[in-house]
């Protein structure tokens, strides 16, 4: 287990940045600010962040974004982004529709 | 405004093919049967697609396969419809997608 | 209702196409899904002549290989569905495909995945902006659509897909105004780059995009220098009226449903891959990767890829014995590996390579401004002076790819066993000026040059893809490889023919002393 008030220490409280206002999740608009300050608030996973922000968790289901935040999470860690779990893999792995979902094993 | 590749100097002339009307937010505009929603659009020089929910900036083609979703529109009364990949077809009723409707209410 | 397969392929791209085919050829009935509305992947948008030797399929464009794929899996029998997004894999190797309006359930005996990749992408201000596309999008509304990607483009990205959709792009008759990178040289094939640059494109490595400029699309872009620290010299931003701005800056593997269905995984620089051995068995018995999702690499290398895991899935299925399977593989990876050599093998990526295999230096011009500078061409065994016509080789760097040596009806050309090596002339062999060599190709880097035809003025014969094709007795100026005008030219000959495919023959009158410089045309307006 991490120890979440150590390591916090460690990577040192949030500084704002001046590109805090970029768009990196573009289907649910999650800044680079949110994501950074999310990580200070002591969520170091990807899981973590995705469920707390919802980046990733949009349309696209983090086709464009994934990679993007992986790296901002790792600088703020202080780590390579291949250190970095990925968010975890569930299906559906595109969007479909609630109610095509719903049928799915049904009779018809 | 993206004007249409007529003859290319490699993939040569551009096979003919049947144009259909269909109308963007009320404008009959004309396009070819089967291609991407998206394309008659480029060429008719519609560049914003959407307007984002929360920030309310305008989208338009990115990925231009269907991954990023970022060109989706309200098609035939049915909103997130990715115009890169859904081919036009006569009469189609294509509107700018505010946040997730074509009603805009920001 | 679960239906069954002894194969299920997800992706009809060049890798799964490939493997279903080779699975169908040992009598397996292998079924493909893929979730667009026409098979092929990628390829129908790849319009340039491919690198490689014959067995990799070299000097045929892209999608001639597509549509030559699509034949081969027809004639096998090979069900491809289409339109048919898989939405969950499992380990008991079942999926759930979203078809229609409907989930359906499969269990394969094998599956292999063929996903591919995705496009990368970096954020700077204004990157949501409409007019800021992927170079994939921009493939797709050109080569498939037949709409031009924008009048006024910057690529930003100077990888092989950076430099090939530029040329492509003015191709389809949009102008690049420049080709922006944040790394200090060039990442993709000299010669893809140089064909850029002589057409005037600006380069400017280690510099980026800080904004795109405009409020409902794209109307501008400011681009700086980036400093050792990443961050932007001031001074030294530079503005571009522009209504596109294209992302070429890598691919990442589509690897989500491998690592959905419980296989080892690993993070590589070069994106998140399943641990597989060296024939693409994953760690779950039965599944198996091939292509671009276990690891990014061209198309010619997925096909084969492809035709090994259908071969290794034939065997482990019981279709193809220990000794076919042998055979059958060491065949292909023979191919393989060639692919793989060179200064751009997987080894080499990141590296800076200041040797050829031959021992003499790379340009260093080429690297960070796209094209080789005059007083360092002569150095390459492609570049002789004769009397009377003859090719010149703008050949530069270790690349697999030869088609060039089997091109010249004469022997002129010779590349040897190694198809990394670089040409070398033979001035021994007596050039016809048939210009075969020229069009065979892929970095267009042959050129026929004779520097005496009449008294003070020779001729050059270049490879010419562009519309409007110019017409002999055509005045206009002739470009150095940096794009820049060397001299007036007069167009004395233009020559087309099936066998060049598309790869127009345009030869120019110029004085002597430019035939060693004008690299191409231009028209007076």
């Amino acid at each position: 287990m991490v120890d979440v008030q150590a390591r916090l220490k460690e990577i040192g409280p949030y500084v704002p940045a001046a590109d805090d206002d970029m768009l990196i999740c573009r289907c649910e608009e999650v800044t680079k600010g949110e994501i950074r300050q999310a990580v200070h608030a002591g969520m170091f996973t990807i899981e973590e962040i995705r469920r707390f922000l919802r980046c990733g968790m949009g349309l696209c289901q983090g086709q464009t974004c994934g990679k993007l935040v992986k790296g901002i999470v790792a600088r703020e860690l202080g780590v390579r982004p291949t250190d970095i779990e990925p968010a975890v893999s569930r299906a559906p792995m595109r969007p479909i529709e609630m109610r095509i979902l719903a049928e799915d094993g049904g009779e018809r | 405004m993206s004007k249409r590749i007529e003859n290319h100097p490699v993939l040569g002339e551009t096979p003919e093919r049947e144009l259909v009307k269909f109308t963007y937010n009320g404008q009959t505009l004309e396009g070819y049967k089967g291609e991407p929603i998206a394309a008659a659009l480029k060429v008719a020089g519609v560049m914003a697609h959407r307007y984002t929910k929360k920030r309310h900036e305008p989208r338009g083609i990115f990925c231009a396969i269907g991954r990023c979703t970022d060109c989706v529109m309200v098609v035939n009364g049915q909103p997130n419809v990715r115009t890169c990949i859904t081919p036009l077809e006569e009469g189609m009723v294509v509107q700018t997608q505010y946040g997730a409707s074509a009603e805009k209410d920001f | 209702m679960i239906e069954r397969y002894d194969l299920i392929v997800i992706g009809a791209g060049p890798a799964g196409l490939s493997a279903a085919i080779e699975a169908a050829k040992n009598g397996l009935s292998p079924i493909v899904f893929d979730e667009n509305a026409k098979p092929g992947g990628q390829l129908f948008k790849q319009i340039h002549k491919f690198f490689g030797s014959k067995e990799h399929k070299a000097k045929i464009r892209g999608y001639k290989i597509g549509e030559d794929l699509l034949k081969e899996a027809e004639e096998y029998g090979v069900k491809v569905v289409l339109n048919a997004t898989v939405i969950g894999l499992y380990q008991e190797k079942e999926i759930t495909v979203k078809i229609g309006e409907e989930v359906k359930h499969y269990k394969g005996d094998s599956i292999l995945v063929a996903t591919g990749a995705s496009e990368n992408m970096v954020t700077f201000k204004g990157w949501t902006l409409p007019g800021v596309i992927g170079a994939g999008a921009a493939q797709t509304m050109m080569n498939l659509h037949h709409v031009k990607a924008g009048e006024r483009v910057l690529m930003l990205g100077s990888g092989n897909v950076g430099l090939v959709v530029s040329f492509q792009l003015m191709q389809a008759g949009c102008e690049v105004v420049a080709l922006v990178d944040a790394a200090p040289r060039i990442g993709g094939y000299g010669v893809h780059a140089a064909k850029v640059a002589r057409c005037g494109v600006p380069f400017y490595l280690s510099h980026t995009i800080i904004e795109a400029e405009g409020t409902d699309c794209v109307t501008g872009v400011t681009i700086g220098e980036v400093g050792p620290d990443w961050k932007i010299k001031p001074g030294t931003e530079k503005h571009f009226d522009v209504d596109t701005i294209c992302l070429a800056v890598g691919l990442s593997p589509m690897s989500q449903l491998l690592k959905q269905a419980g296989c080892e995984m690993k993070d590589t620089p070069g994106g998140y891959v399943p641990v597989c051995d060296e024939l693409g068995a994953t760690s779950i018995e039965g599944i198996y990767a091939a292509g671009d999702v276990s690891g990014i690499e061209e198309a010619s290398s997925a096909m084969i890829e492809g035709r090994i895991s259908g071969a290794v899935i034939s065997n482990y299925l019981g279709y193809l014995s220990d000794e076919g399977l042998k055979t059958k593989t060491e065949e292909l990876e023979h191919a393989l590996g060639s692919l793989r050599q060179g200064m751009f093998a997987p080894e080499n990526r990141g590296k800076l390579v200041t040797k050829t295999e031959e021992d003499i230096d790379v340009s260093m011009n080429l690297l960070e401004k796209g094209y080789v500078a005059e007083d360092e061409i002569e150095r390459y065994p492609g570049v002789t002076h004769t009397v009377g016509i003859h090719p010149v080789m703008e050949c530069t760097q270790n690349i697999p790819c030869n088609p060039c040596q089997d091109a010249c009806p004469r022997g002129c050309i010779s590349i040897g066993d190694n198809i990394t090596s670089l040409p070398v002339v033979r001035t021994d062999v007596k050039c016809v000026g048939c210009g075969m060599c020229v069009a065979s190709c892929s970095g267009q880097a042959i050129f026929l040059v004779d520097e005496e035809t009449e008294p003070g003025y020779g001729t050059v014969t270049m490879p010419y893809e562009f519309f409007p094709l110019p017409e002999a007795g055509d005045k206009g100026i002739a470009l150095g490889r940096d794009g820049r005008k060397v001299c007036d030219a007069e167009v004395v000959g233009v020559k087309t023919s099936k066998a060049f495919d598309h790869t127009n023959l345009l030869t120019i009158r110029v004085p002597s002393d430019m035939t060693m410089k004008a690299r191409f045309y231009r028209s007076a307006e």
